[in-house]
């Protein structure tokens, strides 16, 4: 096994945050980024989610990639079982909420299983396995990773609400056409970053 | 150990391990234990906890309309909760209206029972009943639909001629629940120990290819019903129905029940029926010979692609065009006009249009559509 990657806790997770945010940097995730964004308070149930999911997640995949991935030599195997376990923890994080907090379950219950298939959630696991994280690493880069994709649904939310208030975009660029151009010039926006906090 | 077999035991290992301990965790945590659901003020069921409302209320023998089986697809199991359950759920704002969702409607199917409920049914839901019958015969009408006569055990079906009753689908082959489809009744009112149903083969339909491939004479099958307010207005105004496939189902009731009857003498109908080729169209002769003997009654049978060993001579084109064509030249507005459609929600959205161009009001137009 090879050593885990000399990064600090705190740059890992701003770094996870901003200068490799998954959404902006590595466009992963766009499809619910892109339909969901219409409105802030869906928005914000779904960020809520997939950082939770994200971070859960990448704590078990870590544990299962260590313990039965490593040691069976099946690494060819390790994208089929991430799948499942993925969609295994979405399922009882679904149930835990569903019976503890009501509330919070009626505000993400339909996104959690929408999540399962939310190529954010592989990708950033991937990247922990490709990475060498440690557990900590690893926790720690998931939820960063969530956050970021949080970040970045609600501020596409908020320029989003300002746009449809807008009648200068053109009929043929309304809905999908101008929020692809304005995850352009986020994703530009958050180059800027890069390069300040090095983690891979 | 073999490295062909490691990755395999690995990959179902994980899958069995997680499968348990979910299925761990629904026995601890849905449990609510018993629970009280007050309708109308009136009746109060004892149920447990833990499953969504229309399930809950379906074991206790209230039957709620739900053509879709409870899947949130279909928006007819709407119910009044008065208990506050939350928020209306994302999954149940494209059913219910502003005016719905202010009175506290909601969909019974994605309401989960969690604590004691006071809700409100229609009365006439608890007429709604359960039957047992068999299978009285199959037959192929056309190469994808089949008409099955359901010989009712016991018990006699009141209905409307247009309604529509649940068909319960056991589990069958890689199918592990018992699911419920909605069919109309092609059956007369007057014959209360027989339901009649027109099912058309869907590829890869749960309840359609059950009843083509699985159901046998003689078999028992359960129906839940009766429902639907799709009916015969009693107006003088001329009726205009459209059908096509399986939707002749309600056309064939009313039909029957009309002629039968003598019901509604100061309507005139027009039943037009579309189909692409011949072999598609059924039940062509029983129409013209109930158009022969019943004066007020004409039957417009239309094929869209006839092919030439059809040897057709009756109308071709869309029933669209067809019906545009015979509301502007042949039929009679005098006593207003009321259109009637069954059939798939994209032939009954053109022939809402077709009707409102030629002058009829969307508010006289009632249709069935398949959901």
């Amino acid at each position: 096994m090879a050593n885990a990657p000399n990064v600090g806790l705190i740059p890992l997770f701003l770094a996870s945050i901003l200068t490799s945010n998954i959404l902006l940097s590595n466009f992963l995730g766009t499809c619910s980024f892109i339909s969901i964004s219409k409105d802030f308070k869906s928005s914000m149930g779904l960020g809520v989610a997939v950082t939770m999911v994200i971070g859960l997640c990448s704590a078990v995949c870590w544990a299962v990639l260590r313990y039965i991935i490593e040691p069976l030599g099946i690494v060819y195997l390790s994208f089929i079982i991430f799948i499942i376990v993925i969609a295994g923890v979405v399922q009882m994080l679904e149930m835990i909420i569903d019976r503890f907090s009501p509330s919070l379950y009626m505000a993400l219950g339909i996104f959690l299983p929408l999540i399962t298939v939310n190529c954010a959630v592989l990708g950033v696991i991937l990247f922990m396995q490709i990475r060498n994280y440690n557990f900590l690493q690893s926790v720690v880069f998931g939820f960063g990773s969530g956050a970021g994709w949080w970040l970045a649904i609600m501020l596409l939310a908020s320029i989003r609400t300002k746009l449809d208030a807008n009648s200068a975009v053109p009929a043929g660029l309304k809905g999908t056409g101008i929020t692809m151009i304005t995850i352009g010039f986020m994703a530009m926006a958050f180059i800027g970053f890069s390069g300040m906090i090095a983690v891979q | 150990m073999n490295p062909i077999l490691t990755g395999p035991l690995a990959v179902a290992g994980i899958s069995t391990i997680l499968a348990l301990i979910i299925s761990i965790l629904d026995k601890l945590l849905n449990n609510y234990g018993q629970l009280d659901i007050t309708i109308n003020g009136k009746k109060t069921l004892n149920v447990r906890g833990g499953s969504p409302l229309l399930g809950t209320l379906a074991a206790e023998g209230i039957f709620v309309p739900s053509a879709c089986g409870g899947r949130g697809s279909c928006g007819a199991c709407k119910c009044k909760v008065l208990t506050d359950v939350g928020p209306h759920l994302p999954t149940e704002t494209p059913y219910l209206s502003p005016d719905e969702i202010a009175r506290n409607v909601r969909l019974a199917c994605q309401v989960k029972v969690r604590k004691n409920l006071e809700i409100e049914l229609p009365e006439e839901l608890f007429s709604v009943k359960k039957f047992t019958s068999r299978v009285e015969s199959i037959k192929d009408l056309t190469y994808d639909i089949k008409e099955v006569l359901l010989a009712l055990e016991g018990q006699e079906i009141e209905f409307q001629a247009g309604q529509y009753v649940q068909l319960v689908v056991p589990p069958y082959g890689d199918i592990a629940e018992s699911v419920q489809r909605a069919y109309s009744m092609s059956s007369r009112p007057s014959d209360k120990k027989r339901v009649e149903l027109l099912v058309r083969l869907v590829p890869g339909g749960i309840a359609t290819t059950w009843v083509h491939k699985f159901l046998k004479q003689g078999q028992q099958v359960e129906v839940v019903g009766a429902f639907g307010e799709f009916h015969i207005h009693d107006t003088p105004a001329a009726m205009i129905c459209v059908a096509g496939g399986s939707g002749m189902a309600p056309f064939k009731s009313m039909l029957y029940h009309m002629n039968e009857t003598g019901a509604f003498p100061e309507k005139e109908i027009w039943y037009f029926f579309g189909a692409r080729s011949l072999r598609d169209m059924f039940y062509l002769d029983e129409m013209r010979e109930l158009s022969a003997r019943w004066p007020r009654f004409h039957f417009v049978a239309a094929l869209s692609e006839p092919k030439p060993e059809d040897n057709w001579t009756g109308e071709t084109g869309l029933i669209t065009d067809v019906l545009d064509r015979y509301l502007q030249s042949k039929v009679d507005a005098g006593k207003g006009l009321e259109g009637y459609l069954c059939g798939s929600p994209g032939m009954i959205n053109a022939c809402i249009n077709v009707m409102k161009k030629n002058g009829m009001g969307e508010d006289k137009i009632y249709f069935d559509k398949f959901a």
